[in-house]
């Protein structure tokens, strides 16, 4: 049973055609995906609850783990536990070596190629096979979550990427198999997150203070779209060295004997729930206690901000470097965004507000802004929205639609739909041997083509022949911006292409469009149960002429005389209803006449087998 | 006859639609298309026509455009839950088939 969600207005899909997308925060540390359901763009956890995901992958001599479960095996294998891998995304040869010192692993350099791998007990990896591992892992999380595969999705990198960082980044994407609508810039994605990308244009200072980096971009919103000004930082600077300043003191407070390495790991978790703590409380006691040795101690605001405020200084600095960068005054900034979870220190909030002057956008979960904007963004781009809202210039007044056999409309774009608008559907072949096909473009509500209006004919010819319901043949309807309508059919197979011009609404006056909608009302019941009909008596058709063809051929060798005459028998029976039956007692001997056919249509399976194996050597066999 | 809405499924909406900041209700109808005839249509609203039915249930307004009333009169919307996956799900009397994905039905 399928789970729906709300559409926008004139924005529902086909059945099975949900243009599901997800928008993904990669990160150095932790990444995250979302996607808008119904309208609310949501942060995806997986099966146990968790949105951020570690962004670190493990390569054992068997087995591959992402996530958390590698973070675990970071303690005890940290050569085939590979973190961090955006500081090596789209980075050559000399570049990882000035590296060497963060990063402990392996690297392997050969001749042929100029991306560095990491070696582990998998074998040699690149960055961008990690990348792809995690987003993998993210597409699975959003999928699961979603009930359908994702039609794209927005990746966000650091507005300082450059096109070698951005091109690993795609090609990470395409190894994970996902379809990449954009990349969009970190901070950007974080203004979209707050809706200024629908608000009147002006210059937006992006505050981004993470685990381990903090940047600053100024980005100018022109008319929608946005630039990015100019961008600073500091790759090593962020909450972990917030961690670090409280480690020292408590450990000057503590004055231990002797600091080994489990101790000194002991301290910093303890400093960095003093640090989360303090984001809320006044006071914090700490206790550390090991075996040997214990502390106990408390902390309060003032004494936290005394330690980090060094800290919050230096990203004042940055700021202030990167407005000048840009030649702008703090005064030309509208909007302050802030962005990372070490923006949830008060001090941080404070002081950041004093040097712009300003309040600061800081309501949503400054760890999720970034994956929600990118979100937002796939939604857009995947055709859910209205054209963003912005490029919405009119609508459709009635829809448009395809004769299929027996004189039938099918929908394809659906009245009300903001335009311009590219909607595509395939289609069949009805017969053995088709090559050609007409194509009928019409325009109403109705289910009868009698009862629309013509638009345009044209045929699709010279596809090779096929049995029946082999070709795939692909409408697209296109109505562009001044409602000009250009439709073509592809047959996908052997590319035989056609296509046409229209104008839809030509001639037409509102009374007359009017009248139309109206029948459409009037009609409802009576157009359906119509076309309930019309579709089993196609069907029927279809079964029979199958049946026909293939007594035709074989039926007197694969069939005994009573059994020929029990298949001639329903056939002529419902040869005999086509005209008579109502659509539900059609359906009934639709399903009688299969059923008795069943053997038959086995046997002839099995001597068609046997006719293609007969007489030849198995190298021989086409499979 | 009406549209009814489970307790859930108006929670959901209402939630939903304060999210978005705008709109007036839940559209509900049918488009005829899909594997079985008919496919069910969910979507915001904005903006009430004139062909429109409008009914209250739990306190969201449910709109249903005349065409579609007659396929989904006495129907009960509801919001579940599988697995990871969430939405909402239409449980209508006038159904006789439904696909298996649940997405499309005759009448």
């Amino acid at each position: 049973m399928a789970l729906l969600q709300i559409s926008e207005p004139g924005q529902s899909t086909a059945p099975h055609q949900h243009r599901y997308s997800a928008g993904i925060d990669l990160g150095t540390t932790n990444s995250l995906v979302a996607s808008v359901r119904s309208g609310q763009a949501v942060i995806l956890a997986d099966i146990n609850g968790e949105a951020l995901l570690p962004s670190i992958v493990h390569y054992g001599t068997d087995r591959k783990l992402v996530g958390k479960a590698a973070q675990e095996m970071q303690l005890v294998d940290p050569l085939n536990s590979i973190s961090s891998v955006k500081r090596l995304m789209g980075r050559g040869i000399e570049d990882v070596k000035q590296l060497g010192d963060v990063m402990p692993y392996i690297f392997i350099t050969d001749k042929t190629s100029n991306v560095p791998r990491i070696q582990t007990a998998t074998g040699n990896i690149s960055a961008i096979e990690v990348s792809a591992e995690i987003l993998k892992t993210l597409a699975l999380q959003a999928e699961q979550s979603l009930g359908d595969n994702l039609a794209g999705v927005v990746i966000t990198v650091p507005a300082y990427f450059d096109d070698a960082q951005r091109q690993a980044t795609r090609d990470a994407a395409k190894l994970a198999n996902l379809n990449v609508f954009r990349l969009l810039n970190e901070p950007t994605a974080a203004a979209v997150a707050y809706g200024l990308d629908q608000k009147h244009d002006g210059v937006i200072a992006v505050y981004d203070l993470g685990g381990g980096t903090f940047d600053i971009s100024i980005l100018r919103m022109n008319k929608g779209v946005f630039e990015v000004l100019a961008t600073g930082g500091d790759s090593a600077l962020g909450g972990d060295d917030m961690d670090h300043a409280i480690g020292e003191w408590i450990l000057a407070q503590a004055n231990f004997q002797s600091v080994d390495a489990r101790l000194s790991r002991q301290v910093l978790i303890a400093a960095r729930a003093a640090k989360e703590k303090l984001t809320k409380q006044d006071r914090v006691q700490i206790t550390i206690e090991n075996d040997e040795q214990q502390w106990q101690g408390r902390i309060d605001r003032d004494q936290f901000d005394g330690l980090i405020q060094p800290l919050v200084k230096k990203t004042l600095m940055l700021c202030r470097r990167v407005l000048r960068d840009a030649n702008l005054s703090k005064q030309d900034i509208s909007e302050v965004v802030m962005v990372g979870g070490s923006t949830r220190v008060p001090l941080v909030n404070q002081m950041v507000a004093e040097f712009f002057q300003r309040d600061l956008m800081s309501e949503l979960d400054p760890d999720r802004v970034v994956a929600i904007g990118a979100a937002i963004q796939a939604d857009v781009l995947a055709g859910n929205k209205p054209d963003s809202e912005m490029l919405l210039l009119d609508v459709l007044p009635l829809s448009l639609g395809i004769e299929t056999m027996g004189g039938l409309s099918e929908k394809i774009i659906s009245r009300n739909t903001p335009i311009p608008v590219t909607r595509a559907q395939e289609f069949t072949t009805y017969k053995d041997g088709q090559t050609s096909m007409s194509i009928h473009v019409v325009q109403g509500e109705r289910e009868l083509i009698s009862d629309c209006r013509s638009l345009a004919r044209f045929e699709l010819s010279g596809f090779p022949p096929m049995t029946a319901g082999a070709a795939r043949i692909k409408v697209s309807y296109q109505v562009d911006a001044d409602g000009l309508m250009s439709v073509r059919a592809e047959e996908k197979k052997s590319g035989v292409a056609a296509d046409i011009v229209v104008k839809p609404s030509y001639g037409l006056s509102d009374r007359e469009i009017e009248k139309m909608l109206r029948d459409s009302m009037d009609y409802a019941r009576d157009d359906i149960s119509a076309r309930m009909l019309i579709e089993q008596q196609v069907e029927a058709k279809r079964v029979i002429e199958a049946i026909d063809a293939a007594l035709a051929s074989d039926g007197d060798s694969l069939l005994s005389k009573p059994e020929f005459r029990k298949i001639k028998q329903a056939r002529d029976k419902l040869q005999k209803e086509i005209q008579t039956a109502c659509a539900d007692k059609l359906k009934k001997s639709i399903r009688a006449m299969e059923k008795v056919s069943e053997t038959y249509v086995a046997r002839r399976m099995n001597a068609s087998v046997k006719q293609a194996l007969t007489g030849k050597q198995i190298n021989q066999v086409k499979i | 006859m009406a549209i009814q809405l489970t307790d859930v499924a108006a929670t959901r909406v209402q939630e939903f639609l304060k999210g978005r900041g705008k709109g007036i209700g839940l559209r509900l109808g049918v488009k005829t298309t899909g594997c079985s005839g008919m496919a069910y249509v969910i979507e915001f609203v904005d903006e009430i026509q004139d062909d429109d039915s409008v009914f209250e249930s739990k306190g969201v307004k449910v709109v249903v455009d005349a065409k579609s009333l007659i396929f989904i009169d006495g129907t009960e919307v509801d919001f579940a839950k599988e697995g990871l996956n969430e939405g909402f799900q239409f449980r209508n009397p006038n159904a006789k088939d439904e696909c298996g994905c649940g997405e499309s039905f005759t009448v």
